[in-house]
């Protein structure tokens, strides 16, 4: 009797607690997989955004895929085969206004979707000018920029960023980019031509032939990377004499692990960096995004960031709030791409160029790379 | 199993006419008796193996097949263009610079719903692997396409406000079954099908062909009922076109009043350069180059992928060189064989005498020493070539150790890295058990009293181990040869970690362009050359050694 009754309890009650589990997720999938950068951005990421998320909602399991940059091409492969398997993708704006363009990102209601600023203002208003395109959701201000070993400078250490391309007084290696991104527009500067009309001139046919030229005359002493970590690896182990790579990077290598580094705050390609959700995902996995997009791209969670890293937020309304390293207690505000010393020469990167002509660019980077 | 039928049939031919065919018992010839049963048996083992085959066929066969078809496929300019391609064919291209205004007038069409499906910009890749430029060119053109025609769409609405009402167009050219079914359209599932109205593709062929395609794109694209949507500007344009083409408007025709009035006001209506609108979006579109472009590669299939892995291009001229500056594949296949021959060498002389080792030493040394070889092959191969980084980079390991014993000086270090000479070593290291191991089976099968018999002759150590001992070690050297060269010749990973620029294969390039630029027709014909070039390499070797004198163990 007693069995017979205790199992047909304990049969009713997993019934039941089946049912209220099915119930309370038929509506968002548990499992998310999120594409970022790797190392010290993504890791700001996983303290600022997830971590918070999962401790709200610890049924989440966020998967991480360090492809942010390949991130166009595998998503153009994922619709080619059908099968999308990313949710949230952290982009650059060009490649975000790529994806829009390709019907590849979902173009998001900004308003409708995320939190309003903690100031009273409206997402869109909060964001401003950092939303580029329908479908990117901007998270950070980056720029990418160069860092030298300050022991292998001698007693001049570089204050311009035509220092990459003088291999006299600043001999031996130098890390790069393995895309023409930056390259293209620091050659061309440090060839002559003036800063305004670099894009007019590298959207033409001599232009580009020009920054090959300037860029062939350090060919031999570059070493190509392809993830934003290596550089401060690189410059870690003395293998080159500078590098470029993300600001935050330089500053979680110098401040964090105190590596005799220095880095430069001239014509640093100023851009946006955001998530964009890939077009086609089922119900259940798109309505958990959204509610991570809106938890993460919120006032507070942006202004946390900073405190891992050295980016500014997007939303206005965050800049306020940007406080104190999470461990070291370093003010961040002054190691931001927005801070006034900072930017006195900023180079602000036009996403709508690379938007445009980033396939050209990309193919005959390429080329000239194999020759 | 045929043992019955053996010896019956034997009995019998002793009993049969010599000059007949051999009988079984049965009576039937011994021969088709002996197929029959070998058929039941080869039927039973084609059974056994059958899943396996499909295996094969399905997961290996069949997509290297798909794949190797890309490497000809290029149906994506006559889907994407089909309009234009149409008439882009009549267009001489020695008689004029650019193509006519039909071809443009054609070009906003196709462009107008390839923007709206978000194909241009897929047109545009495919193109841009052609000559670059062509991607900017469609996503520019992409972004003002929408307001080619707007002039024709003010116009026709200045005449009678009703040609801005959507219904008018649906009026003139849905279909009634369709008419029917969207009526009863409920919000679930997929809209109907737009159809257009019978006999209506003869009145206006222009409009009726764009005005399908807007349809269409409304309901799929947007999700939202044509009925209610305004059409888009080359829609005007194309009803422009059709009624100054001398349309002959049916009386009994919806709204056939209006067209006929249209027709009649059309003729003084003010004409918009449509080339002009497109040179506005990039100019381009009036180089002859980029229309010649799209002609040479508007048929479905093509030569170009192929022509592409060997430098050369497809011109209206023929065939042709590639510009000097993106000329990259000879080099990489001739540096693909040169290196590969190189780590397979290396590896002939590193392996050698290790292989003469194990098989010769006490079993005890031997055993440690095979243990020796082993260790680094069941080690991950991306640790494997991480760690030839460490050693091999400037401020590495062996720079470090060169300049502490003073065989290089500090400033000078030997550039061992992100070049030629790190892929060679390190790819030499790792596949050198692939070489090591075939040496040892067919060593340890070579008796050693064979070299003590030859030097008992009176040979020398090196007569001896010339005359006796290498040539029955030969079988080993080809098959540790063959794997490691087909091994090298397809290697990425190792080149793509420390061979800089200089030291990249072949295969990286086709990584790259499967992964990142996803011009999978050119990978695929790169793959295939590849494929033949190995499959050339065997032929030879069969020829040169013999296939039958590879050995892979005792």
């Amino acid at each position: 009797m007693t069995l017979k009754t205790t199992l047909a309890a304990t049969t009713a009650l997993t019934l039941a607690a089946t049912g209220v589990f099915a119930e309370s997720h038929a509506a968002m999938s548990n499992d998310m997989t999120i594409v970022s950068w790797g190392g010290a951005y993504q890791n700001s990421q996983l303290k600022a955004y997830v971590e918070p998320y999962v401790a709200l909602h610890p049924e989440v399991n966020v998967v991480w895929d360090e492809s942010s940059a390949e991130a166009v091409a595998k998503l153009r492969a994922m619709n080619e085969a059908n099968n999308i398997t990313w949710d949230l993708v952290d982009v650059e704006a060009a490649d975000g206004i790529r994806l829009c363009d390709e019907g590849l990102a979902m173009e998001i209601d900004v308003d409708e979707a995320l939190a309003a600023g903690d100031d009273g203002s409206t997402a869109t208003d909060d964001f401003g000018d950092s939303l580029v395109s329908d479908c990117f959701i901007p998270q950070i201000v980056f720029s990418t920029t160069v860092g030298y070993r300050t022991d292998m400078v001698g007693d001049t250490p570089p204050t311009d960023i035509c220092a990459v391309f003088d291999t006299e007084t600043y001999p031996g290696k130098r890390a790069l980019n393995k895309r023409p991104l930056a390259n293209m527009e620091w050659a061309l500067l440090c060839d002559g031509v003036a800063k305004d009309d670099i894009y007019d001139v590298l959207a033409t046919d001599e232009g580009q032939t020009q920054a090959f030229a300037k860029l062939d005359s350090i060919k031999a002493d570059t070493v190509w990377w392809t993830a934003g970590a290596e550089t401060p690896q690189l410059l870690a182990d003395g293998e080159v004499v500078m590098g470029s790579t993300y600001n935050g990077r330089l500053f979680s290598a110098i401040a964090e692990q105190d590596q005799p580094i220095g880095m430069l705050w001239d014509a640093e390609m100023l851009d946006f960096d955001g998530w964009v959700v890939p077009d086609g995902l089922s119900e259940e996995r798109l309505a958990r995004v959204m509610d991570f997009l809106k938890f993460a791209t919120d006032t507070q969670r942006l202004a946390d960031q900073a405190k891992y890293i050295a980016y500014g937020p997007a939303r206005a309304s965050s800049a306020p709030l940007v406080s104190t390293h999470a461990e070291l207690g370093i003010e961040m505000a002054e190691h931001m791409p927005t801070d006034p010393a900072n930017a006195t020469n900023v180079f602000v990167t036009n996403y709508g160029f690379w938007s445009d002509y980033r396939d050209d660019l990309d193919s005959k980077f390429q080329a000239w790379l194999a020759q | 199993m045929t043992d019955a039928t053996h010896g019956s049939a034997a009995d019998k031919s002793v009993t049969t006419d010599p000059s007949g065919p051999m009988l079984a018992a049965d009576g039937t010839p011994l021969k088709t008796s002996l197929n029959r049963a070998l058929r039941k048996q080869k039927r039973r083992a084609l059974f056994l193996i059958a899943p396996l085959l499909v295996f094969i066929l399905v997961t290996f066969i069949y997509p290297i097949g798909e794949m190797l078809f890309r490497s000809v496929e290029n149906q994506i300019v006559g889907d994407t263009l089909p309009r234009t391609v149409r008439v882009l064919a009549d267009w001489d291209t020695e008689a004029s610079d650019i193509p006519g205004p039909a071809v443009f007038s054609a070009l906003a069409k196709d462009m107008m719903v390839a923007t709206e499906e978000k194909n241009h910009t897929r047109l545009g890749s495919r193109l841009n692997y052609e000559a670059s430029g062509l991607s900017s060119l469609f996503r520019k053109t992409g972004r003002g396409v929408d307001d080619v025609g707007e002039g024709y769409t003010e116009q026709f609405v200045a005449l009678d406000p009703a040609w801005e009402d959507p219904q008018t167009f649906i009026d003139i050219f849905a279909g009634p079954r369709w008419l029917d079914a969207n009526a009863e359209y409920d919000g679930e599932g997929p809209r109907p099908t737009f159809r257009l109205a019978a006999g209506i593709g003869e009145v206006l062929p222009q409009t009726a062909s764009i005005y399908r395609d807007f349809a269409r794109v409304v309901q799929t694209e947007d999700d939202d009922n044509p009925a209610e949507e305004e059409p888009w500007n080359t829609v005007y344009l194309a009803l422009y076109e059709d009624l100054q083409a001398g349309a002959v408007i049916p009386a009994d025709m919806a709204h056939a009043d209006m067209l006929n009035a249209a027709q009649v006001a059309a003729a003084s209506f003010t004409t918009t350069d449509v080339l002009a609108d497109f040179v506005s979006f990039d100019k381009d579109w009036a180089d002859r180059d980029v229309w010649r472009i799209i002609q040479t590669y508007s048929a479905p299939y093509t030569t170009g992928y192929f022509l592409n892995s060997a430098d050369l291009q497809l011109t209206p001229d023929g065939v042709a060189w590639r510009p000097e500056n993106e000329r990259v594949y000879v080099t990489l296949f001739i540096r693909t064989l040169i290196m590969s021959t190189a780590i397979t060498v290396s590896c002939i002389l590193l392996g050698y005498p290790i292989g003469w080792l194990l098989a010769n030493l006490p079993s005890r040394q031997a055993n440690l020493l095979m243990i020796l070889v082993l260790l680094p092959f069941w080690t991950s191969l991306l640790v494997r070539t991480s760690a030839w980084k460490v050693l091999l980079q400037d401020q590495g390991v062996i720079n470090d150790l060169l300049v502490w014993i003073g065989v290089v000086a500090d400033d000078n270090r030997l550039a061992l890295i992100n070049n030629a000479t790190g892929t060679i070593i390190s790819m030499t290291h790792i596949l050198l058990p692939f070489m090591i191991l075939p040496l040892y089976s067919v060593m340890k099968t070579i008796p050693p009293s064979y070299l003590r018999a030859a030097k008992s002759l009176g040979a020398t150590n090196w007569t001896a181990f010339w005359r006796v001992y290498f040539p029955q070690s030969v079988p080993g050297i080809g098959a540790g040869s063959i794997l490691v060269f087909i091994l090298a010749i397809g290697y990425y990973i190792t080149p793509e970690i420390v061979g800089g620029t200089k030291g990249v294969f072949i295969s990286n390039r086709i990584a790259y362009h499967i992964s990142t630029s996803l011009n999978w027709g050119l990978a695929a014909a790169l793959g295939a050359i590849l494929l033949v070039i190995v499959l050339g390499f065997y032929w030879a070797y069969d020829r040169i050694v013999g296939i039958d004198n590879v050995k892979l163990g005792g």
